[in-house]
């Protein structure tokens, strides 16, 4: 499933040039591999970034995710329903 | 993993589900456009925890499913050519052509690597500097810019033994020509996540305008499915037609320009034909004049390849959004992805494979998600 448009989030760990290009070591949660970083503006050591087919695409934004996540937590508030069955 | 577990808890899904449930008042169907949507909305049975108004219509967002019949026969016939080292992502090499897949024209002698990263074939073609290296460059909009990139680099470093075999696709042209269709039914659109986080969405803005259609950019995880069929939902349900932004983790409204640009300077936009749905005018990019010393098709003379599709199949259907794989009645008897006969049943995130592979076959399609 390469070909896709998947991008999984990975955490830049280190950071290197090859070719002229910025590369980088990037970590998937103890799995690590290099991805070109020539698409993101000012790459960090501890940054997440999108990567798809060994280039990172975007930046994940910590405040936006923070923001998602904090909505989806608000729903405690909400009537909590049991996942239902499935139709049949 | 960090951005990924937070958005795959089941408590929050049925609190997404009951926020649904609660929104909805008529029956919608919306599709979610990228086949990486369609994947997971299988994988984790999403469509079955939605309440029966609303039903989700798999869209076209699959690269190697639309990837055309005469572009992979054209694929086949250079990787068979005497010299020729033929790269490709994974996925492609099962994709049956008319005369068999790459694994058998690798059987038969061909030199067929799998790579993960364009940038991985420049290694190959400097460490074999008598053969030719060429890659098949397919994808949407979220691949081309590291296709683009070793073409760029591939000039740079002065590599002359790479070259593309270009059927790249973009996903507006797509969606428009859905929603003109005189049988489209779809109502709302998950967009590509991903696809936009390269290319921004000022341009599915006039889509929705036009077309008085609402449109959630929308992630991959299943909270980011659901929050994004939420945010569907409310807009049918209020009567708005605008582009929303769920993903905003990863997506911003103007996309990735620096990734832009490398794709506006190695390609231009073309008519592209795809696969069981056929020609949509200004659908893809081919490689710029410029660097036509690393097109494929221009270097490689393998004669006029013609590639009609077997009848039996409704592939195309299933990626406009018109049948459900459940419809075929070829689907998982004569039709499984060890033997597919089409587009959506020969990459995993093809609509036909993902329920495939999900064991769909075996279950009858519930009644709510049925439709002839």
């Amino acid at each position: 499933m390469i070909a896709m448009c998947l991008a999984i989030p990975g955490k830049v760990v280190e950071l290197h040039e090859k070719s002229c290009m910025r590369m980088g070591r990037i970590d998937y949660g103890g799995i690590s591999r290099e991805a070109c970083l020539e698409y993101i503006a000012d790459p960090q050591i501890g940054d997440y970034v999108m990567v798809h087919v060994g280039f990172a695409i975007s930046k994940v934004d910590e405040e936006e995710a923070a923001r998602t996540y904090q909505y989806l937590a608000e729903m405690d508030q909400l009537e909590e329903i049991s996942t239902p069955e499935p139709e049949t | 993993m960090k951005y990924v577990d937070e958005y795959r808890d089941h408590k929050v899904a049925g609190k997404l589900v009951a926020e649904i449930k609660r929104a909805v008042t008529r029956p919608w169907a919306i599709m979610e456009v990228c086949g990486g949507q369609t994947h997971s909305i299988v994988k984790y049975g999403l469509d079955y925890l939605l309440p029966k108004e609303v039903e989700l219509v798999h869209g076209p967002g699959c690269p190697v499913c639309v990837t055309p019949l005469d572009m992979i026969d054209r694929a086949h016939a250079i990787a068979r050519l005497p010299g020729v080292i033929f790269c490709s992502f994974g996925d492609m090499l099962r994709v049956p052509g008319s005369h068999g897949d790459l694994f058998q024209v690798k059987a038969g002698g061909a030199d067929v690597r799998i790579v993960y990263s364009p940038l991985d074939c420049l290694r190959i073609a400097a460490a074999n500097p008598t053969k030719k290296v060429v890659f098949f460059a397919i994808g949407f909009e979220t691949t081309a810019p590291a296709n683009a990139m070793a073409v760029w680099q591939a000039r740079a470093q002065g590599i002359r033994n790479f070259s593309v075999l270009v059927s790249h696709v973009m996903v507006p042209p797509a969606i428009s020509g859905i929603l003109q269709s005189p049988q489209n039914r779809v109502q709302g659109f998950l967009g590509p996540g991903h696809v936009c986080a390269v290319m921004g969405y000022r341009e599915y803005e006039s889509i929705a305008t036009r077309y008085q259609v609402p449109i959630v950019i929308t992630g991959f995880e299943p909270m980011d499915l659901l929050e994004g069929t939420l945010m569907v939902v409310r807009q049918l349900e209020q009567d708005r037609a605008e582009v929303e932004n769920q993903y905003a983790r990863a997506v911003d409204r103007d996309g990735n320009a620096c990734a832009r640009k490398m794709i506006s300077r190695i390609f231009n936009v073309c008519d592209r034909s795809w696969r069981g749905i056929g020609i949509i005018p200004k659908s893809g990019y081919r490689l710029n004049h410029d660097f036509r010393d690393h097109d494929a098709e221009r270097i490689f003379e393998v004669g006029n390849i013609y590639a009609p599709e077997p009848a039996a199949c409704i592939s195309g259907k299933v990626l406009k959004g018109l049948n459900k794989p459940h419809d075929c009645p070829a689907f998982g008897k004569e039709c499984t992805p060890q033997t597919p006969l089409g587009a959506t049943m020969v990459s995993a995130e093809g609509a036909c494979a993902a329920y495939y592979n999900y064991g769909r076959h075996l279950v009858a399609a519930p009644d709510a998600h049925t439709r002839s």
